[in-house]
């Protein structure tokens, strides 16, 4: 199995840790995954803005990158709905094709492809999920509040499966945080507050560690922990199942 | 012409902190009404499947089942009148009204006549006219225009209530009770209703097979203004209908639910044909709608059914109020249906969302609402509206990421200022608005790309 590994643009650039603990954790579960250097972004920050045009270049490079491989995981599922559900303005060539089909996030190939569903390991923290809406409604990582009083999910499985974790319920199950790409600066004030009421959140019902398997929200609500100087440590899922220590 | 942005609207909504706490919560309680209701229905899910696929139909073939309502109208002694646009409508209207020398006419809620701004225009032609419906009025006494489709005063408070109550009919000063201050609307309406000549009413649904409309109110206000005054005007937009009244079912069990909570409206009422000596008009209105039909992308918000389900989960409005949407109809729906009547004005709107998906979701007639969105910012920036600074700032980040080592070296450089720089520079709230309500990331040493470089090959 040819695995290549797809490290977000900003994970890159500000969260190398995530990266790093995406290989680490893939190698311990027995894939070698290769990180092909040429890459660079999905192209999403220009087509959320309306400049899908100008992104095409983009998505033309991530296509010749990542073509020759089986998988390509990437520790986000944002990138993943973007390049699944918007790279239908390519020309669908076969090439397209596979790259849309066999581009995972993280959490799906470890539950779906890997078929592993309990990780070993112990957390023994309160951790707060936060799921991006990307991945949660767009790629039905797991039940929506719209749909359903069950809560479930992929990652809160494996969440779960770590012993001493426990997960916070909290009083808006999956409002989205307000990050929204290029919203978190063209709306700063919404996007401030609704940051600042989903962090207060996770506060109010004992969040000591914020997760979820993008980094996006979670750059956006530590950026508000942190100026806020809430007592709330913000880690990727990655991290933890990669057997993060505090 | 330059518009106010969504933006800066949705900035003074929040300067206000406790306000806007009060505005989300109130909504999200209806919000979790709905899914209460939701929870309760096992085939909810089939249902918002069968309804939209009723409309999907019936759009499909508008022209034969608007020409089958008409010929059943007819028949049933109703006039039919089309519009083809607002002005048309109220002239209508105004038509109706002067042939029966009538002056005093009663409105039930009706988003129809608010976008096509019927009030002022009959009130300009010395016609009084006088919203029935509780929300309505108070907006009017305010000369507001509604925030909410369903919740038109949602934005005010029980003491704002007073005050108006105070100023326009003489209740005590300070009066907060809600019960007391409904009484002083019923006493005051009560004179209205006897009164009134003319009864204008909206359409939920219009049955294509019977040619009936169907109202739904919860106050009543609608069946009192129409039995009482000898002339029913039910103004609808051509989407409002359903080919059966057989169909009619799956949609008064969506629309309650998804509205507010309710398994179903207090009153359903259905209008067929006038009483002995009294008049019935109904008047078919386009405008804008048959030109959103022809866009298939965007077709599908005609599907809508204004049950406001949309706005009560969207986190973007339940923060900013229905104003700063500045269109009729607000929320998530009205940013994918105000594009279509004014490109420049609305260009704000489709961003005004992060695009969550929640809308889609809670839609009881499976709108894309979220994607039309993100299809709507597509022709907008290829239309020139984007603000300057965006629009060459993603040609820029274009360029960038197509290319591995431009990206490489430029990051580097991102992460060396941010690093080096002091943090009032880096978090200058003017030029930076991430740092308004967040800091930056703490930018590390090395990129990922760097740290795998230095690894061993394996």
């Amino acid at each position: 199995m040819k695995v290549a590994l797809f490290v977000p643009c900003y994970v890159d650039q500000f969260y190398p840790q995530v990266g790093i603990a995406t290989l680490q954790l893939l190698e311990k579960l027995g894939v070698k995954a290769a990180y092909p250097p040429g890459q660079t972004c999905c192209g999403q920050p220009l087509a959320n803005s309306g400049c899908e045009r100008d992104a095409l270049p983009i998505y033309r490079h991530f296509v010749q990158t990542f073509k020759d491989f089986d998988y390509v995981v990437v520790p986000s599922g944002s990138c993943v709905y973007h390049v699944r559900k918007h790279f239908d303005k390519l020309e669908q060539t076969p090439e397209v094709q596979r790259v849309r089909t066999t581009t995972f996030d993280l959490i799906d190939f470890i539950t779906e492809v890997l078929q592993v569903k309990e990780m070993p390991g112990a957390f023994p923290h309160k951790v707060g999920l936060h799921l991006s809406c990307h991945g949660q409604r767009g790629l039905h990582q797991a039940n929506e509040s719209e749909m359903t009083p069950v809560r479930d999910g992929q990652l809160r499985r494996l969440l779960t499966s770590l012993d001493g974790l426990e997960l916070t319920e909290l009083d808006r199950n999956d409002e989205c945080c307000g990050f929204g790409g290029a919203f978190c600066v063209s709306e700063a004030a919404i996007s401030g507050r609704m940051g600042h009421d989903r962090a207060h959140d996770h506060l109010r019902n004992g969040t000591q560690v914020l997760t979820g398997g993008d980094m996006s929200c979670l750059m956006h609500l530590e950026g508000i922990v942190r100026r806020q100087k809430l007592p709330i440590r913000v880690l990727h899922a990655a991290e933890i199942l990669n057997g993060a220590t505090l | 012409m330059s518009y106010l942005t969504h933006a800066s609207r949705a900035e003074a909504f929040n300067l206000d902190h406790e306000r806007t706490s009060w505005h989300d919560e109130t909504l999200w309680f209806v919000r979790q009404k709905r899914d209460k209701a939701v929870y309760a229905v096992p085939e909810f899910q089939e249902l918002r499947s069968l309804a939209s696929a009723i409309k999907e139909h019936t759009l499909s073939r508008l022209d034969h089942y608007l020409a089958q309502f008409e010929a059943a109208a007819l028949a049933n002694g109703v006039q039919v009148h089309w519009a083809a646009d607002a002005a048309e409508h109220n002239a209508i209207v105004l038509d109706i009204v002067r042939k029966r020398g009538a002056t005093k006419v009663v409105k039930s809620k009706s988003m129809l006549t608010e976008e096509c701004h019927l009030n002022p225009y009959l009130i300009s032609h010395g016609i009084d006219v006088i919203d029935t419906d509780l929300g309505e009025r108070i907006i009017q006494l305010r000369d507001e225009p509604p925030s909410h489709l369903v919740l038109p005063a949602i934005h005010l408070k029980k003491e704002d209530v007073g005050d108006t109550f105070h100023q326009h009919l003489g209740t005590e000063k300070g009066l907060t009770d809600p019960q007391q201050l409904t009484e002083a609307a019923r006493q005051h309406l009560r004179a209205k209703f006897l009164a009134g000549e003319v009864a204008l009413t909206g359409v939920n649904f219009a049955i294509a097979e019977t040619g009936s409309v169907v109202v739904c109110t919860n106050e009543g206000n609608a069946d009192l203004g129409v039995s009482l005054a000898p002339v029913h005007v039910a103004s609808m937009g051509i989407e409002k209908l359903i080919p059966r009244l057989a169909d009619l079912g799956v949609f008064t069990r969506l629309l309650a639910r998804s509205a507010t909570g309710q398994p179903v409206t207090t009153y359903t009422s259905h209008y067929t044909q006038p009483a002995e000596g009294r008049e019935m008009h109904v008047i078919i209105v386009d405008n804008g709608r048959t030109q959103q039909l022809g866009r298939p992308d965007f077709r599908a918000s005609l599907k809508c059914i204004r049950c406001g389900a949309c706005m009560n989960t969207c986190p973007v409005y339940r923060r900013s109020g229905g104003h700063s949407y500045d269109f009729t109809v607000p929320g998530p729906i009205g940013s994918i249906l105000s594009p279509n009547i004014d490109l420049k004005k609305h260009s704000t709107l489709p961003f005004a969302s992060t695009l969550c998906g929640s809308c889609t979701d809670v839609c009881p007639v499976k709108i894309d609402i979220h994607v039309q969105l993100y299809k709507w910012r597509q022709i907008i920036a290829e239309a020139n509206h984007l603000p300057a600074a965006k629009k060459w700032g993603m040609k820029f980040m274009g360029r960038l990421l197509a290319s591995p080592n431009a990206f490489k070296i430029s990051g580097k450089l991102a992460r060396t200022g941010l690093r080096l720089l002091p943090h009032g520079l880096t978090h200058n709230q003017t030029a930076n608005a991430w740092a308004i309500a967040r800091e930056l990331p703490e930018p590390p040493k090395q990129s990922f790309r760097e740290w795998y470089q230095q690894q061993a090959p394996a």
